[in-house]
């Protein structure tokens, strides 16, 4: 009996385990090799730390690796701050279908792919886009305005696409909360904003967590909407990855890039962790 | 405590802690609360008892302050609380799921509303170690509530409501959750809690046992209004409706035809039955002719002794025991009327007498006119159904 338990509890786990062994743990510890290699000449290869080095005395790309961790940071921390008051309402204020059909209007931007998603968000801002002509049309600027290709657009795109993945922690760990706690904070006296902070967001920390974990780790890794609403000048690391790897054939330096953007995004949600006092663990459950 | 106040009013002798003014409550077409009106007294234990969906626990979150109702006032010590919020309200309420606060521990829970009162540390310190104390759990501040059992998270409900010193307590059916041992020591423990504090009680439930082992009051609801208020006896031994007496406490039910009227008693003739005397109750006149409901309590039935031979003023019937239902001290007799047909429970006393009884045994059974109480069936409250 014992046996037939165990056989079964590896044929489910196989798929699982093939996927992270094959397609993360085998290429990081390839890449961690690339990473600390250095060409000495043609086809031959040395254990150097020149990638790493090359990295931090090179303030292009340290300082690109800080903007990327800063600007997720800030734009999780916006998510959060538009996404919690639509889940409360999602979650607490409606009732029955009114309820499901807000929660699909979340969903739908998600039919279509990122890219025309983002495509949609540069026919709104470019200079000749929707903005732009409306505000020429009303009298309010006198020629085209480019809303495109600034850090401002980079955040609406970010923040827009990691709406969803914000609200459905959010409102599943808010529909948990009774109503009868929320309404016996108000019974013993408290307000508005002391039931949120006392009742309603210590309850919704582990969602808040999941939720911020998963927006800044897509945010970090992002590379199509930093590139087309920030153009050329967006300097978001994954696009100094992508350079070496394909610009420059420098697998060795894109190779570091990819260990060190990894640490970072282990480090940032380390620290979220302990800041928030929760565990990965109480967050993914 | 009640003595202390009498001088505050003049005119009368007696502090009313609540007042509801003719309140009413409707969603759309159903009156979840019709036209209710009661006082109740400082320092009182006053039940509100009904079936599910008669409207208590809606009229229970308008005194709370969760719901403001449609058309009516409610005072709470003489003043208007109509459009004060939950929050400011001197009423605090224990939930029927308690609603402890998970994320703090049970001192802090306690603490909650004195901290939102700015009450200094120090001060609540001292607060919460009385309040706990006084619900024996002075050395559980630092557990979770998760650590609790449901006794004691009942009693850390209570405990941070009573803190904060309210004038009205209410509490919405809270020991519905707990098993039938814990809640029968529950009972007793909340009634010598509200006699010790002297705190009102506003307590709601459909278990007619816990209103009447707890109250001094209680009011019987049903389809939105008020049936009766009276003391649990009051509404034991003299119901004012055809729903009270059903209600409260068993009964054996006919419905029956008046043949003969006198001063306050009647006569009546069940369809293929009994002719059965009994009292006139309720505020309808019964004239001959009409239709009534009897009802004739289980313990109020005697089983007549073989050899004896039944009282002629009081009504008589002979029967068949279809089934001996022990329960202790609550044993009943599942008996039928041998002419009509009809089941009866009758209250089988432990004096030892009846040890001997049988199915199949057929024995006669008899009561007083003065237990029987007949209801016009045409008095009905206006949207009863029944």
């Amino acid at each position: 009996m014992k046996q037939h338990t165990s056989i079964f509890f590896w044929l489910l786990l196989a798929p699982f385990a093939l996927w992270l062994i094959l397609l993360v743990i085998i290429p990081h510890i390839d890449m961690l090799g690339i990473a600390l290699r250095e060409q000495t000449a043609p086809r031959e290869y040395a254990f150097s730390f020149k990638n790493f080095i090359e990295f931090f005395t090179e303030p292009l790309y340290w300082r690109t690796f800080m903007r990327t961790a800063v600007m997720s940071i800030l734009a999780t921390a916006l998510t959060l701050l538009i996404a919690f008051p639509v889940s409360y309402y999602i979650a607490k204020m409606l009732r029955g279908r009114s309820k499901s059909f807000l929660f699909l209007l979340c969903l739908i931007p998600f039919w279509v792919s990122e890219l025309v998603r983002t495509y949609g968000w540069m026919i709104l801002l470019r200079e000749t886009g929707v903005i732009s002509n409306a505000l020429q049309w009303a009298g309010l600027v006198s020629g085209p305005v480019e809303l495109l290709y600034n850090d401002a657009a980079i955040m609406v795109g970010l923040v827009y696409t990691s709406m969803l993945f914000m609200v459905v922690p959010l409102v599943t760990v808010l529909e948990s909360l009774d109503d009868d706690i929320i309404e016996a904070s108000y019974d013993l006296g408290g307000n508005m904003w002391t039931t949120m902070r006392q009742i309603v967001i210590p309850h919704a920390m582990p969602g808040i967590v999941s939720g911020c974990i998963i927006v800044f780790m897509m945010t970090l890794g992002n590379y199509l909407t930093p590139n087309l609403l920030g153009g050329k000048d967006s300097l978001w690391f994954t696009e100094q990855i992508y350079t070496q790897f394909i610009t420059r054939f420098n697998w060795e330096l894109g190779s570091a890039f990819g260990i060190l953007l990894l640490l970072l995004s282990s480090l940032i949600v380390w620290l979220g962790l302990k800041l928030s006092r929760q565990t990965l663990t109480s967050t993914m459950t | 405590m009640t003595q202390n106040v009498t001088a505050k009013n003049s005119n009368n002798s007696t502090i009313i802690d609540l007042e509801t003014r003719n309140v009413n409550k409707h969603y759309g077409d159903f009156t979840a609360v019709d036209d209710v009106s009661l006082k109740i007294e400082k320092g009182s234990f006053f039940s509100i008892l009904g079936p599910s969906g008669c409207g208590k626990t809606t009229l229970l979150r308008m005194i709370a302050g969760f719901d403001e109702p449609d058309s009516g006032d409610i005072l709470i010590q003489g003043s208007s609380v109509l459009g004060v919020p939950a929050n400011k309200r001197p009423a605090n309420m224990v939930f029927q799921h308690l609603a402890l606060f998970p994320m703090m521990s049970v001192a802090d829970n306690v603490a909650y509303g004195l901290k939102q009162r700015k009450v200094a540390s120090a001060e609540i310190n001292k607060r919460v170690k009385n309040a706990l104390e006084s619900v024996d759990l002075g050395d559980s501040g630092k557990k979770k509530i998760s650590q609790l059992s449901g006794g004691q998270k009942q009693r850390i409900a209570i405990a941070r409501c009573l803190v904060l010193e309210p004038k009205l307590l209410l509490l919405d059916e809270p020991l519905g959750a707990l098993d039938l041992k814990l809640r029968e020591h529950m009972k007793v423990e909340l009634k010598q809690m509200q006699s010790r504090v002297g705190t009102t009680f506003i307590y709601i439930t459909h278990d007619q046992s816990e209103a009447l082992v707890m109250s001094n009051k209680v009011a019987v609801m049903n389809n939105g209004a008020f049936e009766q208020v009276g003391t649990p006896s009051d509404l034991y031994y003299h119901p004012e409706t055809s729903f009270v007496a059903g209600f409260v406490g068993d009964a054996n039910k006919w419905q029956a035809k008046v043949t003969q009227v006198d001063n306050v008693s009647c006569t009546t003739q069940v369809a293929n039955g009994p002719a059965l005397r009994g009292k006139i109750n309720g505020t309808a006149p019964i004239a001959v002719g009409e239709k009534v409901d009897v009802f004739v309590r289980p313990e109020a039935i005697k089983i007549v002794q073989s050899g004896q031979t039944a009282d002629q003023n009081e009504n008589s019937l002979q029967c068949t025991v279809v089934d001996l239902l022990f329960n202790g001290a609550n044993s009943t007799a599942l008996l039928v009327d041998v002419a009509s047909g009809k089941e009866l429970h009758v209250a089988l006393p432990q004096t030892g007498e009846f040890i001997g009884l049988q199915k199949g045994e057929a024995l006669t059974i008899s009561w007083s006119q003065d237990q029987t109480h007949c209801f016009s069936s045409k008095f009905l409250h206006p949207r009863a159904d029944t």
